[in-house]
């Protein structure tokens, strides 16, 4: 975090050169865990990148009102009340939603990536900043989660749900199939695994080459990088900010 | 100039010998042809076009994936084929030929050339394979077709029944309409390709041995720890027979275990491998939900090799062995 960004570059960060799923790799227990169906795929994007943008905002705003030491239970109860507005929110106005994220949708309180830019850019960034910070990590999230549901839901079942909040439609419903789905019309059969823990691994690896060859091409230099900068955490890393060394 | 060609300058070992990986891979090949035999005159030509698709889908594969890797080429080494062979081995013959070539390209390319190439995959190629369509599509893996129903057919999913494997359990012992021991050891029974015909997958591991492509410890020690087990679990040496000649076990013991990667070297950690294995297919086929554990004891022990050859390393050669001293280590 050397020379000064512009806002365009703050957003657009987040999509591919540090999306936080491929490239800072955070936040992997709700991507393989939601990213079966690409409803639950968008409802848990939309969701986490509220919570992010309103915490981003609040911390930035706050950081000099919070003592260093105490910093790290201060951002979990502002994440927190964040995360119980958005849940309360999502089980009065899409239950659909709520009944299939269950547990994942209060764990987002936990979520790495929304303590990651918490600890990492808004403690020490403008509101403005942290605010452009957090929509373009929510939507590099979102992104991440939703393709990832497209490769597994498209070969785990044979079917996409096109749909966002219960608006929208299904790909069986597009080519008219009924109750069949689009592998087994034409030919094939739908491959399980794809929608079990195996297949969302493989699928995150394979998005994840994909991301770093495409970050490559950006200019991003080869990530054959020493110390700090070999680490994944170094842009969220506390002790780097502060010009110290980690152990490892 | 002369020199140079006559004498080649690398790393010990400087052993010579005609043996190459290719003359091993034709070996293993030659092994497998009476248990491909065997599974095409029980299911068919269905079998024949498993094996073809699946043998050319490996060597496909290990084309496309050296050239897109920029790397030299090594399908000439064959083992692609023997991969391919054993895949189609542990297929039953109902399976969709798409799915067969699906399961070729994770065998060559996600196993095999993703970590490096020949010598370099960390569990056997085609076990793993069979695992990942086992858990993609359940229901084809499970219904084996049933013999002699089907010399020149093509839709044999109507004759499908439960495998050998399915018909013994440790609470009811054999079940009624099991097939004969007989019928198990000459492959005139269900299951998949290869599984059949114990007495072809014998043959095949004669010749190994007698050519010395593998060493009969972990043959022997698998089967022998799987025929002890279940003897006492069964009380019965009726249900001891079915149980080692059935299911995957032979084919397992004989060609999978032994693979040279993802086995270990010396004789002490081929001993702790194979009866290891021996327990773990135990475990799984008396007290598992599945009724079949040899390809996943398999891979379990695959993963554990490094450890054992850990374990088992030899003294080297002019050195004592190295007493355990704590003082010395603080």
């Amino acid at each position: 975090m050397a020379e000064k960004k512009t806002l365009g570059q703050e957003f657009s960060k987040g999509l591919i050169k540090e999306n936080p799923v491929l490239r800072l790799v955070l936040g992997t227990c709700p991507t393989l865990a939601v990213s079966t169906s690409i409803e639950n795929a968008i409802g848990m994007g939309i969701a986490a990148t509220l919570v992010l943008i309103c915490s981003n905002i609040v911390i930035s705003a706050l950081k000099k009102v919070i003592p260093n030491k105490v910093r790290i239970p201060c951002y979990i109860v502002v994440i927190a009340a964040f995360v119980t507005i958005v849940q309360l929110l999502v089980k009065a106005f899409a239950p659909d939603l709520d009944a299939s994220l269950g547990i994942y949708l209060p764990l987002i309180v936990v979520n790495c990536i929304i303590l990651g830019r918490a600890e990492g850019f808004a403690n020490k960034n403008s509101v403005i900043a942290s605010a452009v910070d957090g929509i373009g990590m929510g939507v590099g999230f979102t992104i991440a989660l939703t393709l990832m549901a497209a490769v597994r839901e498209f070969f785990g079942s044979g079917n996409l749900t096109l749909k966002v909040l219960g608006f929208g439609t299904t790909l069986t419903d597009i080519f008219g199939l009924g109750e069949k789905d689009v592998l087994t019309a034409i030919g094939l059969e739908p491959i399980l695994i794809f929608i079990l823990a195996p297949g969302g691994f493989f699928t995150f690896g394979l998005l994840m080459a994909c991301a770093n060859k495409l970050a490559e091409k950006n200019g991003k230099p080869k990530a054959e990088l020493k110390g700090c900068e070999a680490c994944p955490m170094a842009a969220t890393c506390a002790m780097k900010a502060d010009g110290k060394e980690c152990a490892e | 100039m002369e020199l140079n060609n006559k004498l080649t300058v690398s790393a010990s070992p400087h052993v010579k010998s005609a043996e190459t990986t290719t003359g091993i891979m034709l070996d293993v090949i030659i092994a497998l042809i009476p248990a491909g035999v065997a599974s095409i005159f029980v299911f068919g030509l269905k079998a024949l076009a498993v094996i073809a698709v699946s043998v050319a889908a490996c060597v496909l594969a290990e084309f496309l994936s050296r050239k897109a890797m920029k790397r030299e080429q090594t399908i000439g080494d064959l083992s692609a084929v023997v991969t391919g062979l054993l895949l189609a081995y542990n297929l039953p013959a109902t399976m969709p030929l798409w799915e067969v070539a699906l399961g070729a390209v994770i065998a060559i390319v996600v196993v095999k050339q993703m970590f490096g190439g020949i010598g370099q995959n960390f569990v056997n190629p085609a076990l793993l394979a069979r695992i990942v369509l086992m858990s993609a599509f359940p229901a084809r893996m499970s219904a084996g077709a049933m013999a002699g129903t089907n010399i020149t057919g093509w839709d044999v999913e109507a004759a499908t029944g439960a495998t050998p494997m399915g018909m013994i359990s440790l609470a009811d012992g054999l079940k009624d309409g099991a097939p004969s021991l007989m019928d198990m050891f000459i492959g005139t029974t269900s299951g998949c390709l290869g599984e059949v015909s114990a007495l072809a997958l014998m043959l095949g591991g004669l010749y190994l041995i007698i050519r010395k492509v593998i060493s009969p410890i972990i043959p022997v020690a698998y089967i022998g720890t799987v025929a002890i087990i279940t003897l006492i679990a069964f009380g019965d040496v009726n249900a001891m027979l079915y149980e080692v000649l059935g299911g995957g076990l032979m084919i397992g013991a004989i060609f999978m275990a032994t693979d040279y990667t993802t086995s270990p070297i010396t004789n002490k950690g081929k001993w702790i491998y194979a009866i290891c294995a021996g327990l773990l297919t135990c475990l799984i086929r008396l007290f598992g939900s599945l009724p079949e554990g040899v390809s996943f004891s398999i891979i379990i022990m695959n993963i554990l090799v490094p450890h054992i050859e850990n374990a088992t390393k030899p003294t080297i050669f002019g050195t004592v062995k190295e007493k355990k001293n704590k003082e010395a280590d603080a």
